[in-house]
């Protein structure tokens, strides 16, 4: 993955390497690869020890029952929705421009999700009887949607995921294969309508998970039918942040390979996406919280303010969440002489994406931190070396993933399978 | 007829001795675990200490036994547990907990506001010999799971097979009294069927004095607590009560010790 690159003979892997693509050495490669390798492999074994010795390995407790690993999974969650919102606006919306970053959308989306759900089995404390959802449903419960939503969606990826896979040099030169992929092919804008549809219900899931707290005050919400507004507050900042994640990515990997990669209108066409549903996603959340703050809260006894009274959650990161992470993001996204400056486009994605960072932070750190009773202390929580190590190491199989798709997958070509990034120097 | 079973806890008469803990974890088969802290051990059933806000003379302490609610409407932990391990027996308005099914996702921990659920973060030990000890009718938790007060849930079985034996439907209540209340040396916890306006915790339970924890919340939580203090009183309300004037009597509390 470093600037230098070469054409395909002089590389040692050269013949799984799409025709016609430069891509760096392959020594260089694996030095690219062996840090983050070394990090995954320090997540494997910090896994190994909580499956094998329970989650006394945390740092969680009867009260912080959840921790760093269920924000990971709502972040990881939030930005992988650039994968289905994409394809919804390719397939469904018939938004041609925005084809080129779809094959980088399904593999941020597949790494997201595929990492989530590998960190949600460490978190629970039977992993084993993860089936039992499907077995014992409780129709009820938010929980029994994302689970259901979340793994139909991680075979929905694997199957967009994998025609991308088959077009791999080599594995294109087996017939059955060619055959498989021409025909998973067809599919792909029906998946990605289904991706669409369990995406929105499963974004929204996720929001209700916490918003349907009735003995948590800081985080319940009234809403609409069974649904609080957090159910719809989450999908609109998922698919406002997921194409600023992935105008992120793409970035970072053009420059690393100092490639031009896609149009530069693309990037101006997904910042202006982001920032006008990032927009309504501001405008929607200050309702919400003006309703809770007026009278949500207040209706079961507890006064907005004793919320912000603990530090560091003081009044500071509300305004940070709706106006420096929100609004700020959303003006220069949509303001075209911001919007047309590369620079100020990544710094408002990056924003934005910090943004919904944050509001999953405080959805479920906070809401965990904060005391119920009136002679509960509010509580503090570090996470162990082991979670730590968990979370790193779903980021580093993330690169790791990424960088082998894209080293020997044409992830940027047209579906035709040409590989189409050139150089710039 | 179905029952609503519930507690009275009349805090003026808590002595905080803890006979009520050593009681629950004796007859539910809680292990004693050593590497457990005050934040990760198993105490379905909490004694805990508050005070008010008053030095010297005027501080007056007081001990609030916190176990689960047994909340009756919209019961947090129900509806949020993903395969149906937690439910409400409709014969009984007893809050079970089945661990057998128990994922362990701690979902349920989340959303209880009184934070009257544990999870099991070790696997079940007891020193050499003292597994002899062990109640028969209950079966121990392993790692992972959830568990809760279920009002001495094997206690109930026990009196419904005596009943069944003499051939009766219905258990004499004396037959059926949880561990903790069995205890308590000051008879400061009792326990009846709220259904009953002839028992006397019913009664008590619609006394002035009595009150409930987050009773705002709506959830309706079947354990009452009564006390003659109003800065006890005043316990059931949010931790709003915290910002007030320091040493004022109609506000609680500051401070619990396991």
């Amino acid at each position: 993955m470093a600037s230098a690159t070469v054409a395909d003979s002089r590389v040692a892997d050269g013949k799984w390497i799409a025709r016609g693509a430069e891509r760096t050495s392959l020594p260089r490669f694996l030095l690219w690869l062996s840090p983050w390798a070394v990090v995954l492999a320090a997540g494997v074994y910090a896994a190994g020890l909580c499956l094998y010795y329970g989650l006394n390995q945390t740092n969680m407790d009867n009260r912080f029952a959840f921790g760093l690993w269920i924000f990971l999974d709502l972040g990881m969650i939030a930005l992988g929705a650039g994968a289905f919102f994409t394809g919804f606006l390719v397939y469904i919306l018939k938004r041609a421009e925005l084809r080129p970053i779809l094959n980088t959308a399904v593999v941020v989306g597949f790494i997201c999700y595929s990492g989530a759900v590998a960190i949600l089995m460490i978190d629970v404390g039977q992993p084993l009887r993860a089936w039992f959802t499907f077995w014992h449903p409780n129709t009820h419960s938010m929980l029994t949607e994302v689970t259901f939503c979340i793994s139909c969606y991680l075979l929905v990826l694997c199957l967009e995921y994998i025609p991308l896979l088959l077009r791999n040099r080599q594995l294109r030169k087996l017939p059955s294969f060619l055959v498989f992929e021409h025909q998973l092919h067809k599919l792909v804008p029906v998946l990605a309508g289904v991706g669409a549809l369990l995406s929105f219900f499963h974004q929204g899931s996720l929001g209700g998970l916490y918003g349907v707290l009735r003995g948590r005050p800081f985080a319940f919400r009234q809403g609409i039918f069974i649904w609080p507004s957090t159910f719809f507050l989450f999908i609109l900042s998922a698919i406002a942040s997921g194409p600023s994640f992935l105008m992120l990515v793409t970035a970072a990997v053009e420059k690393l390979t100092g490639k031009r990669l896609v149009p530069v209108e693309l990037f101006r066409r997904l910042g202006f996406i982001s920032g006008v549903l990032l927009g309504i996603y501001v405008a929607a959340k200050s309702i919400d919280t003006l309703i809770w703050i007026n009278f949500t809260s207040p209706a079961v006894g507890f006064a907005p303010w004793q919320y912000y009274m603990y530090k560091p959650f003081g009044t500071p990161i509300l305004f940070a969440e709706i106006v420096l992470f929100g609004l700020l993001p959303a003006f220069l996204l949509t303001f075209r002489p911001t919007a047309e400056r590369r620079g100020w486009l990544l710094s408002a994605a990056a924003l934005a994406c910090g943004g919904v960072l944050l509001n999953r932070f405080i959805l479920t750190v906070q809401t965990l931190a904060l005391p119920t009773l009136s002679f509960d202390e509010f509580l503090q929580y570090t996470p162990s070396w082991q979670e730590v190590a968990s979370f790193t190491g779903v980021i580093a199989y993330g690169v790791i993933i990424y960088s082998l798709s894209y080293r020997y997958l044409p992830m940027f070509a047209p579906a035709k399978g040409e590989i189409t990034d050139v150089s710039r120097h | 007829m179905s029952a609503r079973y519930g507690m009275v806890i009349d805090v003026d008469r808590c002595t905080g001795c803890g006979a009520c803990m050593v009681a629950c974890s004796a007859e539910n088969n809680v292990p004693a675990l050593p590497q457990a802290t005050a934040r990760t051990g198993l105490t379905p059933l909490l004694v805990r200490t508050v005070a008010n806000r008053a030095q010297g003379a005027a501080r007056r302490e007081a001990f609030i036994p916190i176990m689960c609610m047994h909340c009756e409407h919209e019961t947090p932990c129900v509806s949020v547990c993903p395969q149906q391990a937690v439910e409400v027996d409709k014969a009984t308005g007893i809050v079970m907990q089945m661990p057998q099914r128990c994922l362990g996702c701690r979902y349920c921990m989340t959303a209880c506001p009184y934070h009257a659920r544990y999870f099991n973060w070790w696997d079940p030990a007891w020193p050499a010999g003292m597994e002899k000890s062990l109640n028969p009718g209950v079966a121990v938790r392993m790692r992972g799971v959830v568990e809760k007060c279920n009002l001495c849930h094997a206690r109930l079985h026990s009196a419904k097979e005596k009943a069944a034996a003499a051939g009766k439907r219905e258990i004499d209540p004396a037959d059926y009294i949880p561990a903790c209340v069995e205890a308590c040396p000051t008879a400061a916890i009792r326990f009846g069927n709220l259904s009953d306006r002839n028992d006397p915790v019913s009664q008590e339970a619609n006394s002035p004095e009595a009150f409930r924890l987050l009773a705002r919340l709506g959830t309706e939580p079947k354990v009452y607590y009564k006390s003659k203090e109003a800065w006890v009183r005043a316990l059931a309300q949010s931790s709003s009560g915290r910002s007030s004037e320091p040493g004022s009597e109609s506000q609680p509390a500051e401070v619990q010790h396991g």
